[in-house]
């Protein structure tokens, strides 16, 4: 059974139109990641999805039925918030149980999700407190508890690390996967960070402008980006894109290369200005310009390389992209 | 802390001022408490002096007790005032809700429409209003003055309102809309509570007035049954004669209610409730 299914999906507000039809498809169990920079209305179809924006025109079907006119808390959905959006005068475990004391469950079964889910959130000692007395991250695991209490058939995430430090965005991340790991539940989450979406991710939708670019698992979509744009999005750091006449004379098309596929050789074809060396320790990244393009290197390890020296730099041909002036990939 | 609020000095000169400001605050209810409590030669004699053993006197409590249903007027003061606060703040508040969540067709046009009353003195409409009372019946009753007074505070309210509600977040509301409460529930369990303090702002503001006010009374409902504290205490003025005792007493009693609303409305003053809810 399919979990979500768009079809043809658009959205207008006014004359602006945000949403181009988008055909999605969200198996039973599947985790969806949602990815695009800012304004490519990511967040705009998950508040489709939810039902707090109505489709212009388009069908969604959760679980197979139509939900174009289903009310949000009737969908079957459950969504968290990247502010987090708590019920500030309530405590934790009235958050939690809210929506299921709307949906009119017993006491009993309150009591017994509610604590179901602190236990799985490490919640338990945080019941009686109240959204102003927590910290970032257990806020974030409240508003992800509250989630959970209603057993979904469908999660949303809206871009639910964002507000979180580094540190804590990579636990909270873990504790993600491992949910989605414990509840076998469809998950839809929406972020700019292609971090997230390729650690997280069963199948990644990859959205710009309002239209869906691409649509795989993430190492189909780093493996075997559809267009420019989608290779330059995925992986970090990003592809380095110069003009192919820098190696084959005449060409016109843009080539593309990983960081991470460029090495250090003396009969390399590029020829380098660095112009700043990132020591990580287990990798050194070198920024370098090559005529008029600056690239970034991935190099294994570390390398005594000093800014404004030159390098010459060598790639295996068979990891080169080629895209046309329009940005399609071209084999 | 920054540095200015630790200097001795400042703190000083920012206590001091702020010190004057009350005293020069306070000194009319002052001279108004004391004199109430002397007896008429006393008042005028020194009227800053304190009412010692020698004039010391009740006389002008007695005379207001005595005279008319003072407690009767009181009680119609406290009616009007909180019934028009009530419905002030339940359609002040309903009004700005839709405006400020809402998409819909005149939507700006409507909210300028509802502003406008504040630029406008509901007093220029007194005849109409007169006018329109006596053809409802309602001259002569305590609803002629709720009525208008709700029509008085309501621009404010609304105005007032419907800023502080475009800053509840937007994923709160939706929270909720998917947690599966209806756009009541949402207004009332959740908006409201987060804009208390904007609600008790508002509250004060129109209290003030409404109590104090002499114009819609002395018009609208003149009546024995209906009069308010201070129409009330008009009957101690006279043309050729004022008792003083009697107008003081009646004004130092005027002050004990609306203290008391104004300090639960101010105690929702205090902020900080919303913090936590989101980021």
């Amino acid at each position: 059974m399919t979990a979500l299914t768009l079809t043809n999906v658009n959205k207008s507000f006014g004359d602006v139109h945000v949403l181009k039809d988008i055909n999605i498809e969200v198996e039973d169990g599947e985790f969806v990641v949602f990815v695009g920079p800012s304004g490519c209305g990511k967040s705009t179809l998950l508040r489709v999805i939810a039902g707090l924006e109505d489709a212009t025109s388009g069908e969604v079907r959760i679980g197979g039925d139509l939900v174009n006119a289903t009310p949000p808390s009737k969908r079957g959905i459950a969504m968290v918030f990247q502010s987090y959006a708590l019920y500030p005068h309530l405590n934790v475990r009235k958050n939690m149980s809210l929506a299921l004391k709307q949906e009119k469950q017993s006491k009993a079964v309150i009591e017994e999700r509610v604590a179901k889910a602190s236990k799985m959130l490490n919640l338990e000692d945080y019941l009686d407190r109240y959204p102003s007395e927590l910290s970032g991250g257990q806020r974030q695991r409240v508003a992800i508890g509250r989630a959970i209490v209603r057993e979904p058939k469908l999660f949303l995430f809206d871009e639910p690390l964002s507000n979180l430090d580094a540190a804590l965005r990579m636990n909270t991340r873990l504790e993600i996967a491992n949910l989605h790991d414990a509840l076998a539940a469809s998950m839809i989450y929406v972020t700019h960070d292609q971090t997230e979406a390729m650690t997280l991710a069963d199948k990644i939708v990859v959205l710009r402008d309002g239209r869906v670019e691409q649509i795989g698992s993430p190492m189909e979509l780093y493996n075997n980006p559809a267009n420019q744009f989608v290779a330059g999005f995925l992986g970090s750091p990003a592809m380095n894109f110069m003009p192919a006449g820098y190696v084959n004379d005449g060409d016109e098309r843009t080539m593309g290369v990983r960081p991470e596929d460029l090495r250090l050789a003396d009969d390399g074809a590029l020829s380098a200005a660095v112009q700043h060396v990132e020591h990580l320790g287990g990798d050194t990244n070198v920024i370098a310009r090559v005529k008029n393009t600056q690239i970034t290197a991935r190099l294994f390890g570390q390398h005594a390389i000093s800014q404004g020296e030159t390098v010459t730099l060598g790639f295996s041909p068979e990891r080169l992209y080629y895209f046309d002036t329009e940005g399609a990939r071209v084999q | 802390m920054n540095k200015a609020r630790k200097n001795p000095f400042n703190t000083l000169a920012m206590h001091g001022a702020l010190i004057l400001y009350t005293l020069i605050a306070l000194f009319p209810v002052f001279v108004i408490l004391i004199n109430s409590f002397k007896d008429r030669k006393a008042i005028f004699r020194e009227p800053l002096a304190l009412p010692d053993a020698e004039t010391f006197s009740m006389i002008g409590y007695q005379t207001v007790m005595k005279q008319g249903d003072f407690f009767l007027y009181f009680q119609n003061s406290l009616i009007v005032t909180v019934a028009s606060l009530f419905f002030v703040l339940l359609f002040g508040a309903m009004a700005a809700f839709a405006l400020a969540e809402y998409r819909f067709k005149g939507n700006t046009l409507m909210g300028l429409y509802l502003a406008l009353g504040i630029m406008i003195p509901i007093r220029i409409g007194t005849v109409a209003i007169l006018e329109m009372m006596v053809a409802s019946g309602l001259v002569n009753t305590l609803w002629a003055l709720i009525l208008v007074y709700t029509a008085q505070g309501l621009p404010l309210a609304v105005f007032i309102l419907s800023e502080f509600m475009r800053q509840v977040s937007d994923d709160l509301k939706n929270a909720a809309r998917v947690d599966g409460l209806s756009e009541y529930a949402i207004f009332f369990r959740l908006v409201l509570p987060l804009v208390r303090p904007a609600m008790a702002t508002v509250a004060v503001f129109n209290m003030i007035p409404i109590w104090n006010d002499l114009w819609f009374p002395l018009i609208l409902a003149p009546a024995e049954e209906t009069k308010t504290l201070t129409l009330g205490s008009q009957v101690f003025i006279g043309q050729f004669v004022t008792d003083w005792n009697a107008v003081l007493s009646a004004l130092s009693m005027a002050i004990l209610p609306v203290l008391i609303l104004y300090v639960i409305f101010s105690r929702q003053l205090i902020r900080g409730i919303t913090s936590g809810a989101v980021k």
